[in-house]
């Protein structure tokens, strides 16, 4: 169970002062697929990296089963049972696919149980197995041994930076696939996925809406969904805060497209 | 029958991965002296007759076989310069392992110059793994100052690994290449500095026939207060091909000058040359941290995989 009291975090730009996120309260419990949607800027993956311990909150507390791991560095939340998939996977010269699955599994990973890794996430495996995550990868491959670099890691709370983010629309079919069989096998772990896919927001269990820094919804996907898409709609013209970008011709990726931040938080979503 | 204690049997573990006597021809030199050798229906090592260094004669045609010349320094003050000429036979396909190991204990520095010349005879295949390796915590120096020139004859190939990871504090390596019409030459080397350590690195490869090719790729570490140069350069003489990269991770207080260079004589000279200096990346070692590796073992890794 993830917990978050009171947190905030603001950086200095300029001399400004310019905060983030402002005391941000949330419970996680085991079991759960949660997406945390909003417009950019409005502070998700900063949260997404406050609770992989990348960022440290100026204030609050970040509890993960009772523990208060706010001041524990990044290794430490990671050997807890923290994972974190980022937005724009990093490329490394001369590390191979299978040494990042061996690390990510903390043993030495047979060649076959490395390969079941990148077949679950719809990559070939013998063809990427040896491969070094440098240039040669595509933006889709990257994202996917990102993703699979978690499932070596099997943690009880995994979270997703954007994973939608630059990936094609076949990957896109492939990445709901995955979250959907994760979805189904998430038992007693958690799963928290930053994104703006109407798809992926529809298999969650809960749907947070993070708006300027705010909590401004929480709920089930049937609370939350319908209220955003009819402000995409038109019906407030110009004072909607997102739209729906219907693009079923092309295949099924339906980003939400959010407009610029409403002046008000929609807390009234739920 | 070969004769070796046990530093320099751990010596040459470390240079030539060598846990037991290696089947095929092999010349194990120690200490200045001659420790072992065997030599194959194929493969011929003849000690020179000034005593300069030996002539590995490898018969045309032969395939699939190995030479093994490593040479290790257990003794501190030694210093020697050693001539090794390779006559590789036409069409034949060979691995020649060498790499030098120096143990210097003592005050005084310690030094092998090894000049080694390739023959490569018409149709060739040769792969050369070159490893380097210092110990030993005397106040002498571990110097190693190896010449590799290498003639290449019509449609030859030749792919070269040189590795330098530890322990060396000296080393200025410089590497000629000739290249007929259709050879193809690739160069691998990896190097890591540390400590006060400067190493220098040069490359002249001449590309003098239609349709040769080389590649000549160096990753580099500079750690603590180490020091190094790359200086590579590639000169298109005919229609060919050429490139070269230098790419380095700079640490610490460490200093590096890569200087890859081009120069091409005919019009029909395609020739590329890249570099790169950098610190490692700071999402790298983010990525490995969400992993569960400390800082420290994040850093291993990178530099482990950089340098594979």
């Amino acid at each position: 169970m993830l917990e978050i009291k009171n947190l905030s975090f603001a950086v200095e730009e300029d001399g400004v002062r310019k905060e983030i996120l402002h005391d941000l309260n949330l419970t996680i419990e085991d079991g759960r697929f949660v997406v945390i949607t909003g417009p950019n800027g409005s502070g998700k993956s900063t949260l997404a990296r406050l609770i992989m311990g990348i960022e440290k909150p100026t204030s609050g507390q970040i509890l993960f089963d009772g523990q208060d791991v706010t001041a524990l560095d990044i290794p430490s939340r990671a050997k807890l049972g923290i994972s974190f998939a980022f937005q724009q996977p990093v490329r490394f010269k001369g590390i191979r696919v299978k040494d990042l699955l061996r690390l990510a599994a903390g043993k030495n990973l047979s060649v076959s149980q490395a390969c079941d890794y990148l077949s679950e996430v719809g990559l070939c495996a013998r063809d990427y197995i040896d491969r070094e995550i440098n240039s040669s990868l595509s933006g889709g491959e990257l994202k996917r041994i990102e993703i699979a670099t978690l499932l070596a890691r099997h943690t009880r709370l995994s979270v997703f930076d954007e994973p939608e983010a630059g990936i094609d629309l076949w990957s896109f079919q492939n990445l709901i696939r995955i979250f959907e069989k994760m979805r189904r096998e998430i038992q007693d772990s958690s799963i928290v996925i930053i994104s703006h896919q109407e798809r992926i927001l529809d298999i969650a269990d809960e749907i947070l809406v993070l708006t300027a820094g705010l909590i401004t919804g929480h709920g089930r996907p049937d609370e939350i969904l319908p209220a955003l898409m009819q402000q995409s709609g038109g019906i407030q013209a110009g004072q909607g805060f997102c739209e729906k970008l219907q693009n079923d011709d092309a295949g099924t990726a339906r980003p939400i497209r959010w407009k610029a931040s409403p002046a008000v938080g929609v807390a009234d979503v739920q | 029958m070969v004769k070796l204690d046990a530093i320099q049997k751990r010596l040459i573990e470390e240079i030539a991965d060598l846990h037991s006597i290696p089947s095929g021809a092999y010349n194990f030199r120690a200490n200045s002296q001659l420790a072992g050798r065997n030599t194959t229906a194929n493969i011929d090592i003849i000690s020179k007759e000034d005593g300069s260094g030996i002539d590995i004669r490898i018969k045309p045609g032969t395939k699939n076989e190995s030479v093994h010349i490593p040479v290790v320094l257990s003794e501190s003050g030694i210093k020697e310069t050693v001539y090794n000429d390779f006559f590789i036979g036409e069409d034949s396909d060979v691995v020649i392992v060498a790499g030098c190991g120096i143990d210097n204990c003592g005050g005084q520095d310690s030094e092998h110059d090894g000049i080694h010349r390739f023959h490569v005879g018409r149709g060739a295949k040769v792969r050369y793994v070159e490893k380097h390796y210092g110990s030993g915590d005397g106040e002498g120096k571990r110097i190693l100052n190896p010449v590799t020139e290498v003639y290449m004859d019509e449609d030859s190939s030749m792919e070269m690994e040189m590795e330098q990871i530890k322990g060396v504090d000296s080393t200025d390596r410089q590497t000629i290449a000739e290249l007929k019409a259709g050879a193809k030459l690739v160069v691998k080397e990896r190097l890591m500095t540390h400590g006060s350590q400067n190493a220098v690195s040069g490359y002249q490869v001449n590309l003098n026939g239609a349709g040769s090719t080389a590649d000549v790729v160096s990753r580099s570490v500079a750690r603590d207060r180490s020091q190094q140069t790359f200086n590579a350069r590639i000169t298109g003489n005919a229609p060919c091909s050429g490139h070269t990269e230098c790419d380095s991770i700079i640490m610490d207080e460490g200093r590096i000058l890569a200087i890859p260079s081009l120069e091409a004589n005919d019009v029909d000279a395609m020739l590329v040359h890249e570099a790169a200096i950098g610190k490692i990346a700071g999402d790298q070692l983010i990525k490995l941290m969400t992993l569960g590796l400390t800082e420290q073992q994040a850093e291993e890794q990178i530099i482990n995989g950089f340098l594979r």
